[in-house]
């Protein structure tokens, strides 16, 4: 259940989704309602967390997406047409990747591109453009502006790449956004400088985050509430501070399985992996 | 077992200095860590240590021999190195027998069967998984033949680069488990590039931080929890890190205020 009683932004109902070809779904009956709040999924890799979000934005052309119901403010995603989609990805919903080095364009400028995704969505003259990109970069604290607006994608951080981003997909105000693995790329200085700008960013505008990792201290500090993942399957939903106490063996076996500063130095704990956590059913959050 | 010394190690790529007089010594059967941010020179000490890079100044010995002077098959007897991708350091059409066959071959050691049924023994690995390719093995499986491919000559000194940070916590465990058990039973001396301290903590008895290609300062492990590093840098990132882990962000008093009209709802829609 989401924290606010507000109607919330997202409501995903038994979502399925079957890559074509693979023998088993890939997302099987995951359920989940979104408000104005910061959702962490957490899973190993494979367990189909990154799937969830990008069937969201339904930009899976290989899989078939299923569900009993997928309402974003009231809106039926999955009745939704391709062009109308369009009007939604960008500027309703937007998704801020991994690696700002792969998904920044090469060849072209970076403050260009933050221009071009608010071009896209309103109807205003290039100057305007530029001018909230300038401001965004501001707001993502990027002490130059207009220095960094003329850069190329190879001549910036990854950092400030990362910050790039997260200006690009901001700058149109969406409701929700999907951090896939934001900060997995970064260093632990940046990174941390990084998570507190998207951080305030989606607090002071009130908009619904969802932050896919596969990092539980990341999701910890930086997110309300927590879905557990496994092979597809919601295994477990928990108020962030109370990730210690999780009640399954799954979430057990990931927490102990992680070396801490100060720790015991022993060898750790390895996860025992057991078929029944498969037979059960996922649970709804 | 053979300790590894790094004097005035020195390299630049054209006018750019990326390893300036960097010195260490890792004593035999140790764990050393080396961290720091991305760019500060901790991959190419390994790349300068394995020879991957060769035009270096200063001097690495191995025991009592220097690095320079060994022929490459010494050498390749001498330290071995596990990269940080195990996606990308296996040869995507050799099965693993071929993989870990080949060393075998090229220094003509002899007892090829037993060497491969011992080595995949040695990491864990059922012995049928040597007639598997890589594609067909997950992320610390193939992690776990990466090893096993840089033990089978028998080294003495082993240099990891983040041999973990592709993988996921649970795989981890068992990856970080196996080389602290390989250390125990066969005594290698590790030299480990990491940018998680958690791991470094967990692995190595003394770590270097560094920073734009020179170590600012050695520490052991037990200063880490207090934060004892002087160094500037060193304590900034000890302390990120502690943070990290206990979900207190240091920084927000860092941050500038947001400009309050960015901060007005509604602000970014195009105005009237």
């Amino acid at each position: 259940m989401p924290l606010q009683d507000d109607p919330p932004i997202l409501d995903v109902e038994k979502l399925n989704v079957h890559y074509r070809g693979a023998p088993t779904a890939a997302v099987r009956d995951v359920s989940f309602k979104l408000g104005k709040e910061r959702l962490g999924i957490v899973g190993e890799s494979g367990s189909g967390k990154s799937t969830v979000g990008r069937a969201l934005l339904k930009l899976l052309p290989t899989a078939d997406i299923s569900a009993r119901s997928l309402s974003f403010k009231g809106q039926n995603l999955l009745a939704c047409r391709e062009k109308q989609m369009l009007g939604i990805r960008g500027k309703k919903i937007s998704m801020i990747l991994q690696d700002p080095k792969y998904s920044l364009n090469p060849i072209r400028r970076c403050g260009d591109q933050i221009a071009e995704a608010y071009l896209t969505h309103f109807k205003c003259s290039r100057a305007q453009a530029k001018a909230r990109a300038l401001e965004m970069l501001e707001a993502v604290q990027i002490r130059s502006p207009e220095r960094v607006y003329k850069m190329y994608p190879h001549e910036v951080s990854g950092g400030m790449g990362q910050r790039i981003m997260i200006a690009m997909m901001l700058l149109t105000e969406p409701d929700m956004v999907i951090a896939d693995e934001p900060t997995s790329a970064l260093d632990v200085t940046v990174r941390l400088q990084v998570l507190e700008i998207l951080d305030r960013l989606v607090r002071e505008k009130g908009i619904g985050l969802i932050m896919i990792s596969h990092d539980l201290n990341l999701v910890r500090n930086f997110c309300d509430r927590v879905l557990i993942m496994y092979a597809g399957q919601v295994l477990e939903s928990l108020r962030a501070e109370d990730l210690d106490q999780a009640q399954h063996p799954y979430t057990q076996g990931l927490l102990a399985a992680q070396p801490r500063i100060g720790g015991a130095r022993t060898a750790l704990p390895v996860l025992q992996r057991r078929d029944e956590w498969l037979q059960g059913s996922s649970v709804s959050a | 077992m053979k300790t590894i010394a790094i004097k005035n190690l020195c390299k630049s790529f054209g006018a750019v200095d990326v390893l300036k007089d960097v010195t260490f010594e890792v004593p035999a059967g140790e764990c050393f860590g080396l961290v720091g941010e991305s760019g500060s020179g901790k991959s190419t000490t390994l790349l300068c240590a394995s020879m991957l890079i060769s035009s270096w100044t200063g001097s690495i010995t191995i025991g009592s021999r220097s690095l320079k002077d060994m022929p490459p098959m010494e050498r390749c007897r001498a330290l071995q190195m596990v990269f940080q991708d195990p996606y990308g350091s296996l040869h995507p059409r050799q099965s693993i027998r071929t993989t870990l066959a080949e060393p075998i071959r090229i220094h003509k050691l002899g007892d090829m069967e037993d060497r491969l049924a011992k080595s995949m023994e040695d990491v864990g690995l059922p012995h049928a998984f040597l007639d598997r390719y890589p594609h067909q093995l997950s992320g610390g499986q193939r992690q776990r033949v990466a090893i096993a491919r840089a033990l089978i000559l028998e080294p003495s000194v082993l240099l990891l680069d983040e041999p973990t940070s592709a993988l996921d916590v649970s795989v981890q465990a068992e990856i970080l488990n196996l080389l602290q058990r390989l250390r125990a039973e066969k005594g290698f001396t590790y030299l480990m590039v990491s940018h998680d301290l958690a791991v470094v903590d967990h692995m190595c008895e003394r770590f270097a931080v560094m920073q734009s290609g020179e170590i600012t300062e050695i520490l052991g492990r037990d200063t880490l929890l207090q934060n004892g590093a002087t160094h500037p840098y060193a304590r900034q990132l000890i302390e990120a890190s502690l943070a990290y882990e206990q979900g207190i962000c240091p920084n927000r008093q860092n941050l500038k205020p947001m400009n309050p009209v960015l901060r007005a709802p509604g602000f970014f829609l195009p105005r009237a």
